[in-house]
Order: structure tokens, then C-alpha cells, then sequence
């Protein structure tokens, strides 16, 4: 992928997915938040800094969609101790930039400085962070391939944190 | 702690007061008690592979680095210059440069603690320096000792060695490493550390508690149950199913699982069973195995699955996958948990990625698992506090005394949890050296 020259239009569908993940995010609609996700997608929130290997490198989580069902199903578990009283969360999101873009304009690559913030048994947590979107064009609009979330913190011991960030 | 002793009113046969987990007092009594005479998990030798390579990490509330030696041998230090007292490195892991120079004078050590150089030196001749404390360098934290690649320490000796302390949990660390073809593990992959807001000995309990399964993660079971569903016949289950499935066993299971307890409050958890048993593919690997180990030994070793092996007080490992907590107290109601993972060495990648994806999903802090015991930990650490009643009940299958340990115990008879506070007692009590002020 090169450095993009891809249209003002373009550009804004991008962000405005980036954006809108983060509002289903917050508005715990979760269902809909998944669709987003390719079929093969993938979340990833490395637990080092700089992490290349999902696979042999320790990670907070990498889910696949079997695993981001499991996750949502079980914040809407009655037997989910952790939600009782239920947790919030709002991610604050600085202007996307689209850093990469496929010739054929099918694959992207987005970075969105964010701090995630979540409240849950009145205690708050603050975790600032750099999320990169990778993209891709379907038939159906945009789908995310692959969203990984680069906390500041992300080597330092973390509180339990019940949301995807 | 006005109408009770340290320790003695505060740990019963079969219950114990809540003290041991609320009180500022009883935290600072076991750094200057219990994690002196106990011997602590300090690292792996895989983490310093080469001379002066460190890491760093507090024991007992004191700083230590735990250093490669040039003659390849490891020492647990004190991270404090011999001068003005200032740390000797910073960073969580790196590398010396030939020796050890303390950044604020300019003090140099050679790897063995010895002070090797200091600026100035001419200015210490005619001084009594070379009778004073701090000419001696850098001083050992206590005693080390490496098995397997595991490096312990001890600050304060019973008098009694190593492999007596450790006692059957020696065999259980060999079975664990021959799960390498050439016997050696290794630590890789990274880290996964959880800090919570409760005291070390409620996780310590837990990872020995084979009844709280079935309501504490009641919510990530039959979330997995519900998305898993009934999949068509020959579907192949995967990994990631495979390992959270079986913490929805009912009960039965859980008392089947049998435990064994053994002095010192070590423990292995699931000695018949346990959620693990079923893990092992094996193809190649056995073969590998077989070949470096034997029949008969391959066999023990891949047999040998326990829910957990408890190195009282701070540590607890896994065979199948291989993965170890590490407890790091930082406060009576703040601990660190770190996940790490292990590769055995000449063992396929697949067993490395088997144990990461097990920490990804059981013990990061976003995990599936995880979040339901924490959030029961910190909520214990307040409500803990309220009422009348300030006993924590372990009276399950307590009938009459305990029998000596090492015995063999049912997987839900809480003597897993008497054990651990036998010890405690035992290794909070007064020793004469107390009393001359030595050691308290």
C-alpha cells in the first residue's frame, strides 16, 4: 500500500466508520458494532509495545468473531458479576488519519488517538491509546479486517477493564 | 488488631479472621515475617539467558535485581548502591554494561556485588571506610537457589535446605520441564500483568477454590455454551472452546478432581483430573517426548495435568498449558497478578500459542474469566469489613484435625485452604530471633 491521494469523500467514509465504531461502542449496541467486522476479522489489543505476533506474543485480547460473540454475550449475562451495577464506556476520539491506501483503493489503513474511558461500580478508569483500522471494501460498505487498539499502558498492569476499547 | 495478637488469635483449625486480609499492620508483619522465611519465586533463569542481563522485581517490599553472573550463575541483589543508597538499574529488564555503575556517584560493582571502582578513591585512604558496611558492595537478598530454570530466594533460613522445604512440588517441577524433549522451559511471549484492589491471600485461596467455578464463572461458561451452540457432528471443537468449556463442570467433577497437600502450604490442585486433562495434542511432540524421555517417562509427564501446582506463597503453575501466576503483594489491599507463559524448549510453537491464548482468555485483565473473580476479590476486600462476624469459614470436610500433609484430599475438601494457613501461622510466628530483634 502507498501513501494515499484518495478523494475528500472517500476519506470522510473512511473516519466516519472509524467514528461510528466507537459510538456503537459506547452505546453498548454490540450487535451491531460486531457486523462491522469482516467475516475473518480480527481485534487485537497487543500487551507489549511495538508487538508484531499475535499469536506468540502475549496479548490482552485477540478475538476472532467466535470469541467477540462469546465476549458480548456475556456482558448481557445475568451471571456477569462484574456488570452488576452495569459499566459504561465513552471513547473520545481525536480526527482520524488515513495513513495507508491499496492502488485499487480496496484496503485501508486508519490511525485514531482515542482516550477510552470506563466507569463501572463508581470507580473510573482512563486509558489514552492509539487505535489503527485496517479496512476493507465490500459490497456492503466498509468492513473492519483488522482493529488494533496500542494502549500507552498497554505493558503496564491494568485494572480489569470490561469493555472492548 | 486492638483485641487480637499477631498471629496467634488470628488463624483457627478450620477458620480464620479477616484481619489477615484487612489489616496494614498484618501486611507489614508478613514482609518483615512471611515472605523472609518462606522461599519466594523470583524469576526464570530464561528471562537472563546471558552474563549481565537483569531483571528487577521487589521482594518482601524490597527492591532486587536478579543478575547473570558472569560465571553464569544468578544472583538475587539488593537494588540499592552500597553509597547513598540509590537503585543500581531502573528498567523492569536490560543489560550491564561489564559492571554494575550506579548512576549517582559513578560507584561500579562487578557481577558478583563486589565494589569494583568508585571516583575519588584517593579521598577514602586513612577513613575507616574499609571497615564500614558499604565497602562490601552490593549484598545478596538471602539464599538462591535454581531449579529447572526456576530462581528462588529466601532472605531468612529455617535452617532446613532447599529441596526439604519444597518437598514433592521438586518432582512436580521436573515433570513440568520434561514436558521439554532437552528438559529446559522457557519463558517467551511477554507478560500479562492485572493489578487488583485486594489482598494477595484472597488469589492465593482462589487458584486452591474448586467450588467457585460453577457461580463465579457461571457467566463466561454459558456464554461460550450459548455462542458454541450444538455444532453438527465431526465438527472439530477449537482450542479456544476447548479451554473454556470445561470450566462450567458441575460440581462432581471438581470433588473427583483430587488434591494433595504438602507442607509449607504447597498444594497441587487436580492430582485425578482436572480442566486441563484433556488438552494434549499430541502427534509429533509425544513422539519427541518418547524419544528423549523414554516410554514410561513420556507418559508420566504428559499424564501429570493438575488443575494447579501451588508454590506457597506467591507462585502457582500450570503442565498442560504451561502457564505461571506470579502474586506480587504491593499493599494489604493491592496485589499484582502477572500471567506468564511458557515454550518448552524443542516442543512445537503450537504449545507456546496454546499457553498464550489460555492467558488471553482466563487471566488478562480483559478476559472472559477473569473479570468475575476480580471484581469478587475487591468487592471481598470492602464488604469483608462489615458485621459482627469477623471469621472467613473453611470448615468444609473439616471433621476433627487434619491429617499430616503430604496427603492426598478430595478436590473440594477446603484443607487445600487450612494447608496454606497452617503455614502462614507457622511462618508468622515469633522466632527466637524475633525477640533479640534480629529479625521482626
Amino acid at each position: 500500500m502507498s501513501s494515499p491521494q484518495i478523494s475528500p469523500e472517500l476519506e470522510r467514509n473512511l473516519q466516519a466508520l472509524v467514528v461510528r465504531e466507537a459510538r456503537l461502542l459506547d452505546e453498548q449496541r454490540l450487535d451491531e458494532w460486531e457486523a462491522l467486522f469482516a467475516e475473518d476479522g480480527r481485534y487485537w489489543l497487543p500487551a507489549s509495545l511495538g508487538a508484531k505476533d499475535p499469536l506468540r506474543e502475549a496479548a490482552h485480547l485477540y478475538d476472532d468473531r467466535m470469541l467477540r460473540r462469546v465476549h458480548i454475550e456475556r456482558l448481557r449475562s445475568a451471571h456477569a458479576h462484574s456488570q452488576q451495577p452495569q459499566g459504561r464506556c465513552h471513547h473520545l476520539l481525536q480526527t482520524p488519519e488515513v495513513l495507508e491506501a491499496s492502488p485499487t483503493e480496496d484496503r485501508f489503513r486508519l490511525r485514531t488517538s482515542f482516550i477510552y474511558t470506563e466507569l463501572r461500580a463508581g470507580r473510573t478508569i482512563s486509558l489514552p491509546g492509539v487505535a489503527h483500522h485496517h479496512l476493507s471494501r465490500s459490497a456492503d460498505g466498509f468492513l473492519i479486517v483488522l482493529k488494533r487498539v496500542d494502549l500507552l499502558h498497554a505493558a503496564e498492569p491494568l485494572p480489569a477493564v470490561e469493555f472492548y476499547i | 488488631m486492638n483485641t487480637v495478637s499477631i498471629p496467634g488469635d488470628l488463624v483457627r483449625a478450620d477458620q480464620v479472621h479477616r484481619d489477615l486480609y484487612l489489616s496494614p499492620e498484618v501486611f507489614a508483619l508478613e514482609r518483615r515475617r512471611l515472605f523472609r522465611r518462606a522461599w519466594l519465586f523470583v524469576g526464570h533463569d530464561s528471562q537472563i539467558a546471558n552474563p549481565g542481563e537483569f531483571m528487577t522485581c521487589e521482594l518482601a517490599g524490597e527492591p532486587v535485581l536478579m543478575l547473570r553472573r558472569e560465571d553464569a550463575s544468578i544472583a538475587v541483589l539488593h537494588n540499592r548502591c552500597a553509597h547513598k543508597g540509590a537503585p543500581l538499574v531502573s528498567a523492569p529488564s536490560g543489560q550491564i554494561a561489564r559492571v554494575l555503575r550506579c548512576p549517582y556517584h559513578g560507584w561500579t560493582y562487578s557481577t558478583d556485588g563486589r565494589l569494583s571502582g568508585m571516583p575519588l578513591r584517593e579521598g577514602y585512604e586513612g577513613t575507616s571506610f574499609t571497615q564500614s558496611a558499604a565497602a562490601r558492595g552490593l549484598t545478596s537478598w538471602g539464599e538462591v537457589v535454581v531449579h529447572r530454570g526456576f530462581v528462588f530466594a529466601r532472605a531468612e533460613s529455617d535452617g532446613k535446605e532447599f529441596r526439604h522445604s519444597m518437598g514433592e512440588l521438586i518432582e512436580a517441577l521436573d515433570l513440568i520441564a520434561d514436558r521439554s524433549p532437552v528438559g529446559r522451559l522457557r519463558l517467551a511471549g511477554g507478560v500479562l500483568r492485572t493489578e487488583f484492589r485486594a489482598n494477595w491471600k484472597i488469589y492465593m485461596e482462589n487458584i486452591n477454590d474448586s467450588v467457585h467455578p460453577v457461580t463465579t464463572h457461571a457467566s463466561a461458561t454459558l456464554s461460550a455454551r450459548a455462542v458454541w451452540g450444538t455444532p453438527p457432528e465431526g465438527t472439530v471443537t477449537p482450542l479456544a472452546m476447548r479451554q473454556l468449556l470445561p470450566f462450567g463442570s458441575g460440581y462432581t467433577f471438581f470433588e473427583k478432581m483430587g488434591g494433595r497437600v504438602l507442607p509449607g502450604g504447597h498444594s497441587i490442585l487436580g492430582t485425578h483430573q482436572s480442566l486441563h486433562t484433556s488438552y494434549s495434542a499430541l502427534g509429533d511432540y509425544g513422539e519427541a517426548l518418547r524419544r528423549a524421555h523414554g516410554e514410561a517417562r513420556a507418559a508420566e509427564v504428559l499424564a501429570f495435568s493438575p488443575q494447579n501446582v501451588v508454590f506457597y506463597p506467591t507462585m502457582a503453575l500450570k503442565g498442560a498449558p504451561q502457564v505461571m501466576r506470579v502474586l506480587r503483594p504491593l499493599a494489604h489491599d493491592r496485589t499484582v497478578v502477572e500471567a506468564w507463559a511458557f515454550q518448552p524448549e524443542g516442543a512445537p510453537d503450537a504449545l507456546l500459542e496454546s499457553a498464550l491464548l489460555y492467558n488471553r482468555q482466563v487471566f488478562s485483565p480483559l478476559s472472559l474469566v477473569a473479570h468475575d473473580d476480580l471484581h469478587l476479590f475487591e468487592r471481598i476486600q470492602r464488604s469483608l469489613a462489615a458485621g459482627p462476624n469477623p471469621w472467613v469459614s473453611l470448615h468444609r470436610e473439616a471433621r476433627g484435625a487434619d491429617g499430616a500433609a503430604p496427603r492426598d484430599v478430595g478436590g473440594v475438601d477446603e484443607v487445600l485452604l487450612r494447608n496454606q494457613y497452617a503455614a502462614w501461622a507457622a511462618l508468622m510466628s515469633e522466632r527466637v530471633t524475633d525477640a533479640a530483634g534480629q529479625a521482626a
